[in-house]
This record gives C-alpha cells, structure tokens and sequence, in this order.
C-alpha cells in the first residue's frame, strides 16, 4: 500500500481544496468565506463504516444547515482497485439518493494525502478561519444510530460557540483510503 | 455420533470489525451449547488469498461451508457491507442471522452440539 501523508495538527491551518462535484462544479474552502465552521468529511461508496455513518452526518449538516455550517464529503480512493467509488459510481449515488452537501472526487489523491486522510469516514472541523479544530470519527460506534454524530456536533457546537473541545481527536474508524499503488 | 458443525471465520487485517465480529460469534455459539474456540480463524492477506479462499469480504462466516448471508459479490480483499435485520447497513453480520444459521444448522439431520 502507498501511503505517507502527513496528519494535519489540530490548530493547523487546513489544506487548501480544490476540487469537483458530481456534477463537474468545483468547490473549494475558500468559497466557504464566511461560514463559522465547516466540516469535511473523506467517505466513498464501497465501505461499510462509511455507509454505516453516512445517514448521521447527512442529519448534522441539515441540522446545523440553518447556522450555516457548510460540509463537503470527499471521495480519494482508487476506482481501479474499487470501481464502486469511481467518479460515475459517485454521480449515480448521488442521482440516487438526496445529498445536502456536495460529494467531491479527489482523483489525484493529493487532498487526502496533503490532509493525511486515514480511513473512511474520517472527519474533519474547521473553524471559520479554516483552521482544525477536530478531527477522527463521527461519534463512538457504527454500529448504534443512538451516538447521533455526537463527536462531530460537540465539536460543531464548540467552534460555533468559540469554546475549546474537551476532546478534539479520536481514532478515526473505517476502511483504509485506497491509495493508488 | 452425530458432528459439530464447522464453522469458519475469515477476515481482512483492513476491517476492524473483525474481533468485535468474531467475540459476538463466539458467544451466539456459546449461548447455543458449541464450543466457542472450535472456530477456525484465517485471515485473508491477499488478493490471490481471497481467490483460493472465495472471500468475498471482512468479516465472512461459514458455517458447514456456507455463509450466513450469501452475497454474489466477486472475490476480493475489502470490507464486507452486511445488511441488518432493520435495513440499516453495517460492517458486521446481524447476530439474529448468525444466530439462526447455527440454531439451524444444529436442528438439521446430522446436527449436535
């Protein structure tokens, strides 16, 4: 497996983004001016966690949609090795299913890599001046809906609230990116 | 005299639901009278493994050779999607499938415990 990126610190200024949407719009942090806080989340479509965790965090973005807290999923792995996350399997999921948030595809790798992306779903908050303020898993167990994304709303709540976490990293939980060899 | 079923459990060091997996097989084993260490634990390193193997994903259980939830999904070193009993979808078996498959396969002609 090639690996190699580089955890991003909490406090650190996040990576930059540049990348499309499924329907060939690119997004980038920087178009998120003004947002309090926003969440980035790596998923794909082939991972049970992944799947698993999906449902909770699409409930958090559109709770937290009326403060305004913006989300972005993204999706690094390699189609070749997992055709269920090349970029079409991606557009027809999202045709398929509602998304309150746009489904990035990162078809270099280098986002997840420049962000040291581990596993899917790994969880990113940031405040309003992109800086990381959590990083890990949604919440405890995916296998219990009852856990509510609670990790990733504590962590929402603080940045909005301007306070510091209690706990801002846990172990991220999931399958391994999959990086191309 | 009648046989112990054989059961199998394959895994992939990728998933790490596997010991959790394999903890609530062996206590749906041990709550049905069957020797909880008779599980035969291999784990699935390769692709070439997963061929020989007809591992269709981490975690996988057998039971007399057959999974207890058939999938048509090729072959290949990945994590397994299981569908729960209440549609939810999860990296691990329901236990009421497992539960059953053994419950069913020790009510079979052959079966024991």
């Amino acid at each position: 497996m090639t690996t190699g990126p580089e955890d991003l610190g909490i406090g650190e200024r996040a990576p930059a983004l540049e990348l499309p949407d499924t329907e060939g719009r690119t997004h980038s942090l920087a178009d998120a001016e003004g947002a309090p806080a926003t969440v980035v989340v790596w998923t794909c479509n082939h991972c049970p966690y992944a799947l698993a965790w999906h449902d909770r965090i699409v409930e958090a973005a559109c709770d937290y949609a009326s403060r305004e807290v913006r989300f972005l999923a993204i999706n690094s792995n390699d189609p070749d090795r997992y055709p269920a996350d090349s970029y079409e399997a991606m557009r027809d999921r999202v045709a398929r299913e509602e998304w309150p948030f746009p489904y990035l595809h990162d078809e270099s790798q280098a986002a997840a890599r420049a962000w040291g992306a581990k596993v899917t779903p790994h969880v990113y908050v940031l405040d309003a001046e992109r800086r990381l303020r959590y990083q890990g898993a949604p919440d405890p167990d995916y296998q219990e809906p009852a856990h509510n994304a609670s990790w990733l709303r504590d962590a929402i709540d603080a940045v909005l609230a301007g306070k510091d976490l209690a706990r801002p990293q846990t172990d991220p939980v999931g399958c391994s990116v999959k990086w191309k060899p | 005299m009648r046989e112990a079923p054989r059961i199998e459990f394959l895994w992939w060091r990728g998933c790490p639901s596997w010991e959790r997996a394999l903890a609530e097989l062996r206590e749906e084993m041990r709550a049905l009278g069957l020797d909880p260490g008779s599980v035969e634990v291999r784990e699935v390193a390769t692709g070439d493994d997963a061929e020989r193997e007809e591992f269709v994903g981490s975690p996988t259980i057998r039971i007399d050779g057959r999974d207890v939830q058939p999938t048509g999904e090729p072959a290949g070193v990945t994590c397994r999607v299981y569908r729960l009993r209440d549609g939810r979808v999860s990296p691990l078996p329901d236990r009421g499938d497992v539960r059953d498959a053994l419950a069913e396969r020790l009510a079979a002609p052959g079966g024991a415990r």
